[in-house]
């Protein structure tokens, strides 16, 4: 791999294998499939953010029209605690039955009580009307602050917080504490010519998918089971699923639908081991659809936060010391990314003293998921806006101030390990020649800076390349495509076996098809599921090298894979020509049977995801509304294998971001009841509240991968939010430090400047 | 959703016999035009009609024209087609955006005038901009008709002024005067796709010297239904719209309005930007009364 490496497909953009199906309605998504004698599921969801459970009369269900199965807490077995593996979202598997249905108690409004099944939707909504819970209510704990009082009600009362010095005697909300840190503090804050210091707020906010949670389970006798859904991962559906059931995994076998969008919400189950349960008990296949409402109330969202931090700053704007607490909300059971966030937080600078803690709070809404570099934005939300803080105030270009603390190749990372070849320096120096970021601002327009940085990760992944008798390649992996990976899986397997991108297709299997895969997240599929295909495509390729050499009676090391065909090195002594692959796949008969490349590792060496983000903002003083005016992503995509969907999720990862910045959050009353579970009211942006999103991919080829790639899926999310708050708090003329800056919390701060 | 029973009379005197039936069988009725409010309430739970009454195949509530000097908008003529009647485009710039701001194209392909009004949301786009311009509804009742301004026809949070048995015909309104001109502004967090947190319309007349001979202010999203703010028309009458003038007239408006606190914003907020909008609104509407209209 170097930087000099010609590419013949790689960086092309071709139409991708999935786009015609997608844009003529043909996909099959999770609630388009159906099996004859299918029935419908419904959940009955609490209305109560905090109670305990004293009786579940079903009687009255069971008689309705068209009922067939009722499903509680009961009809589950009960899961012994255990840390999920290689999830997005992270916690422990006995949290996650009680989140699939309520045990004893619910935690949040929308908490599943129990599960119908019936013929029709309707049949089954009515049935669950019928159903007849009693609850004792119980003080909601709504927000961090009440969390943490003193006295707090305790949502679960055998919590004791882990990652304490002396290790917790009582219970409480506070599920763990996390602390790093590193040189002296108290001297890096004395040397400091310049202290910020403030808290920083992000809302509760929701991946907001456009396909809502949709599966189909079916329970046969012999205890085998199937379920068709809407999934990033198959093979977590299936674990997670499995653990909560009491079943071995290979009894159940997971089929992913196409996805509409998931953005980590689909790591996790939800309807999953009801469909099967209430499947079990009806003896027929159970469909179960959410609804948006739903999703809302039900679903993981982001985690709110809360970041109290201080930097010290010399007057050359180098950080002399940075100290933060980070407090992100869990929802009702413990496992927040506020692990990832206080690894995050200060990634992207080399600074020498400093302190981090991280507080894990339970409180009574949704259990949070992961969402595009989970706990990452909030983190940086912070850090980026007290460094355009501290360059307005010492009169620093705010590009350079970033430049001056940037960590390069060598530098250890605050978490640990030592950077390889990043891209964070190289974004900075072309965001610094933009043209955005050169040409005048509008009058009354503020332009705000800020870096985004995701670890990226590898894991597992395996994959099959199979050469058809025509030459044709058919790849079979098991990663559910949400952002074109198909795509990028064609052209690397293409690149490697030196064959047109339109001769391979892939084949995104199920569970029992194809070799296991970890979640379909954290940046990892392009970077470790791709490295599995190339793999598997030099299998290909060594295979033929060793029937040719075969066929032309010299040794392996007579012959050499180039242009798509085995040729014999200067020396052989036949009259051999080129054997393509066409060739070989035509004459398998004859020469060892079906060429089939296999792969399956644990990819290490994930490079990290360095990005800038420029914006443009303008507020109407009158309104408090704000206009974005001009936005530009910059990442380093460390080699991108199909620019467009690099471009792509640059883009989405950027609206979604300008969304949480600007309107998107939960409004709860306060009785803990989501006031706004809709798109109307949940007002993620729409096109017309964008301007167009301008793209550039920096390329630093990351060595751990054949073709330079490193992850981009996740980055781009990561710097809007202070991006967007830095270019409002220089139109609005003050500093804005709680998102989201909607109309009225902007005009208030209008009002205190 | 349980199932219903569907007609679509053809005519004024069958829909009146639909209408005589219904009453007769103690259903609930429920007339559709476009349906894209009661669909989606019907889909939501919130309505469950045993009855609806399609109006669309009705002359009378297709019709879509301008005679002597009325304009008549039938009550389930497409808010697609409404905005892109001429003489509405022309003379009534600020209806036509205000239909604009409905849903989306799809909708408004779909959407009615009627239905919008006849639904009475508190936010409803349509209605500041009708009663502004003096839209008055015409009713079908057992007898005959009878017509209400447009301001007495909404009564409450999602209730209108129709009796049992009353439907809806059409909105008819007056061609502007000389040198008049409407506007109608709402303010959303978002650009579209979005529900008013206050809604302002507004129709200005000037005399030959440019002063305020007559002005009618309406606010939506601020109280209970969209309402015609008197006081503050009336502060701009005799005024050239000066800077004073607007401020008495926001002040005026502030003063009437009885917005709640809610998801979309609190009342202090709601009656603030209430302010700001009614000053951008008739500064707007001012501009279009010498001829220009955008």
């Amino acid at each position: 791999m170097s930087e000099a490496m010609d590419f013949r497909v790689i960086g092309t953009r071709p139409v991708r294998p999935d786009g015609v199906d997608k844009v003529t309605g043909r996909a099959s998504f999770g609630a388009d499939f159906s099996l004859p004698g299918m029935l419908e599921g419904a959940v009955l969801r609490s209305p109560h953010a905090h109670a305990r459970i004293k009786r579940i009369d079903v009687t009255a269900a069971l008689g309705a029209p068209g009922v067939k199965a009722i499903v509680t807490a009961e009809d589950f077995p009960s899961v012994a605690a255990g840390a999920i593996e290689g999830g997005e979202g992270g916690g422990d598997f006995a949290d996650l039955a009680g989140n699939v249905i309520a045990r004893g108690k619910v935690r949040y409004h929308g908490h599943a009580v129990a599960a119908v099944a019936a013929q029709t939707r309707a049949q089954a909504l009515a049935a669950a009307a019928l159903i007849e819970v009693e609850y004792e209510s119980l003080p909601p704990v709504l927000s961090l602050d009440a969390a943490l009082a003193d006295n707090a009600p305790l949502i679960d009362e055998a919590l004791k917080t882990k990652g304490l010095a002396e290790p917790a005697t009582t219970a409480s909300n506070l599920a763990s504490v996390i602390e790093m840190g590193g040189g002296d503090l108290a001297a890096g804050f004395a040397e400091a010519d310049l202290v910020v210091e403030r808290r920083y707020q992000t809302p509760t906010v929701h991946q907001g998918y456009i396909e809502p949670h949709a599966c189909v389970g079916r329970w046969v006798q012999d205890d085998q089971a199937m379920l068709w859904c809407s999934t990033q991962g198959a093979f977590d559906v299936r674990s997670m699923t499995a653990k909560v059931l009491g079943q071995p995994v290979g009894a159940l076998k997971v089929i992913p639908s196409e996805i509409g969008g998931g953005f980590g919400g689909k790591t996790t189950i939800y309807l999953e081991p009801l469909s099967l349960i209430l499947s079990k008990k009806s003896g027929r296949p159970v469909r179960m659809v959410m609804s948006r409402e739903e999703v809302f109330r039900a679903t993981g969202p982001a985690s709110a936060a809360r970041l109290d931090l201080r930097m010290g700053f010399a007057k050359d704007g180098r950080i002399t010391a940075a100290e933060v607490t980070m407090a992100y909300e869990a929802g009702a059971f413990p496992g927040s990314p506020v692990g990832p966030g206080t690894m995050c937080v200060f990634a992207p600078y080399r600074i020498a003293n400093f302190r981090i803690k991280g507080l894990d709070v339970l409180v009574n809404k949704p259990k949070a998921a992961a969402y595009r570099a989970p706990g990452a934005p909030q983190a940086l939300f912070a850090t980026e806006s007290a460094l355009d803080e501290a360059a307005e105030k010492l009169g620093l270009d705010p590009i350079e101030l970033r430049l001056r603390n940037a960590v390069e190749e060598g530098d250890a990372a605050i978490y640990g390990p030592k950077f390889g070849p990043i891209g964070m320096r190289a974004c900075l120096e072309a965001a610094a020649k933009h043209p955005h970021y050169l040409r005048p601002k509008e009058a009354g327009v503020g332009r705000g800076v800020a870096v985004g940085f995701w670890f990226n990760v590898g894991l597992q992944s395996s994959a099959e390349v199979h050469i058809n008798e025509d030459g044709t390649v058919t790849v079979i992996e098991g990663n559910p495509d949400i952002g074109g990976s198909r795509a990028s899986m064609a052209l690397m397997a293409a690149e490697t076996l030196g064959v047109p991108y339109e001769s391979v297709r892939v084949v995104v299997a199920d569970t029992e098809t194809a070799g296991f895969s970890n979640v379909t997240g954290g940046s990892r599929v392009t970077f470790a599921t791709g490295m599995a295909v190339v793999e598997a495509s030099k299998d290909i390729i060594a295979q033929c090298c060793s029937r040719a050499a075969a066929l032309w009676s010299t040794d392996q090391e007579m012959v050499e894979w180039r242009d798509g065909a085995v040729h014999p090195r200067p020396g052989v002594n036949v009259d051999a020509q080129p054997l393509s692959l066409k060739d070989l796949a035509g004459q398998a008969g004859r020469m060892g049977g079906p060429l089939l490349g296999k792969a399956s590792l644990n990819a290490k060496g994930a490079g990290p995801g360095f990005s800038v983000n420029l914006c443009d903002a303008l507020v109407d003083k009158e309104t408090g509304r704000v206009e974005v005016k001009a936005f530009t992503a910059i990442q380093d995509a460390g080699k991108a294998i199909h620019p467009s969907y690099v471009e792509g999720q640059l883009q989405g990862g950027a609206a979604q971001g300008i969304g949480w910045a600007l309107n998107e959050e939960y409004v709860y009353s306060a009785d803990g009841v989501m006031e706004n579970a809709g798109f109307l009211d949940y007002r993620v942006p729409v096109a017309s509240d964008l301007p167009m999103i301008e793209t550039q991919i920096i390329e630093v080829p990351n060595p751990g991968h054949p073709y330079g790639v490193r992850g981009v899926g996740e980055t781009p999310i990561v710097a809007p939010l202070a991006a967007v708050a830095n270019a409002v708090s220089a139109s609005a003329g003050v500093r804005l430090t709680e998102l989201p800056l909607s109309p009225p919390r902007v005009l208030a701060g209008l009002d205190q400047a | 959703m349980e199932g219903f029973a569907y007609e679509a009379p053809t005519s004024v005197a069958a829909l009146r016999s639909c209408l005589s039936t219904a009453q007769g069988a103690g259903e609930m009725t429920q007339i559709l035009a476009g349906g894209t409010d009661l669909l989606v309430q019907m889909k939501q739970g919130n309505r469950a009609p045993r009855r609806i009454i399609d109006i669309k195949r009705i002359a009378e509530t297709g019709a879509l024209e301008l005679s002597g000097a009325e304009l008549t908008v039938g009550a389930s003529v497409p808010a697609a087609k409404v905005k892109g009647f001429p003489l509405v485009a022309e003379a009534f710039p600020g209806l036509a955006h205000a239909i604009d701001l409905i849903g989306s194209s799809q909708i408004q392909g779909r959407a009615s005038l009627g239905g919008n009004l006849c639904n009475a949301s508190p936010a409803g786009d349509t209605i500041p901009a009708l009663i502004a311009n003096g839209f008055e509804a015409h009713i079908l009742t057992a007898e005959g008709e009878r017509r209400l301004p447009v301001e007495a026809f909404v009564v409450g949070v999602g209730k209108n002024a129709l009796q049992p048995g009353e439907v809806l015909l059409a909105l008819k309104a007056p061609a502007p005067a000389p040198r008049s001109g409407d506007a109608y502004q709402r303010f959303t967090p978002r650009t579209e796709m979005d529900i008013a947190v206050v809604g302002v319309g507004a129709r200005i007349t000037v005399d030959e010297a440019g002063v305020i001979t007559a002005a009618r202010i309406a606010l939506g999203a601020v109280a209970p239904q969209a309402f015609l703010a008197e006081a503050a028309g009336a502060a701009l009458v005799g005024t050239r719209g000066e800077p004073e003038a607007l401020e008495a007239a926001a002040a005026a408006a502030m003063e009437a309005a009885r917005p709640i606190s809610d998801k979309r914003g609190s009342a202090d907020f709601r009656r603030r930007i209430c302010g700001v909008l009614v000053k951008r609104v008739v500064a707007e509407a001012l501009g279009r009364c010498q001829g220009e209209t955008n």
